[in-house]
């Protein structure tokens, strides 16, 4: 079983996140990229900038990886984030698990993602085509001063 | 004891600073960090009680915060 969690400031390479984590008794891997999207909630954005508390949150991918590669026996797990600024299109975070069969690929590859999404420090300001950038806060709440 | 509070995101917006230096009693904890930070003018703009971490990992208002730790305040995540 392999597991790795890291952040890049480079652009994700998918095909080398997949062989990480391919091997002869991996018969099935599922990828999943995040990828910059056009639209959030209505408002047309033109990209956006990812920041992280670095340390923190690149120890939490490495244990999120662990956790999940745990989960199911034998899962392989290759999980990367990135930082910088991003364009539409561009790939944020790819996650590669392969397990011996489909059913426990597929449910660990969900579960790094929402996992992810709930507890590794990192965070986003997206750009609108407006000229304005606001930090994204999934609570819903809006912090004062925040837009620039 | 003198204690540095890294902040990130919004919260570094805030503050208009990447941290804060508090000054704390010796054996404090978590819940006297915040107790500190609300003291801030720009403390109005964060949720009443943020997260925090210590020495990078997320901890709960009864964390002891000893000199030398690394404390930070975490906004809501938006990995992904």
């Amino acid at each position: 079983m392999t597991t790795t969690g890291r952040l890049t400031r480079d652009t994700i390479d998918a095909s080398a996140l997949v062989r990480e984590v391919a091997g002869p008794s991996r018969g099935a891997i599922i990828l999943f990229l995040g990828v910059v999207r056009e639209l959030n909630e209505g408002r047309g954005v033109t990209g956006i900038e990812y920041s992280a508390y670095e340390g923190m949150a690149a120890m939490e991918l490495r244990v999120i990886a662990d956790e999940a590669g745990g989960r199911f026996d034998a899962s392989s797990v290759a999980i990367v984030h990135r930082l910088g600024e991003l364009s539409l299109e561009e790939v944020s975070v790819g996650i590669a698990v392969a397990h011996g069969h489909r059913g426990e690929a597929y449910e660990v590859s969900r579960w790094v993602i929402e996992e992810l999404k709930r507890r590794v420090p990192i965070w986003k300001r997206e750009h609108y085509v407006d000229g304005t950038r606001e930090w994204v806060d999934p609570t819903g709440r809006r912090t004062e001063g925040a837009t620039a | 004891m003198s204690v540095t509070v890294l902040l990130f995101a919004s919260y570094a917006d805030a503050f208009g600073a990447p941290s804060i230096e508090l000054d704390l009693r010796p054996e404090a904890t978590v819940a006297d960090v915040l107790t500190e930070v609300a003291r801030h003018p720009a403390a109005r703009q964060l949720p009443p009680r943020p997260l925090v971490a210590v020495n990078q990992r997320y901890a709960s208002a009864t964390t002891s915060v000893r000199d030398g730790d690394e404390v930070a305040l975490i906004p809501p995540v938006a990995g992904g």
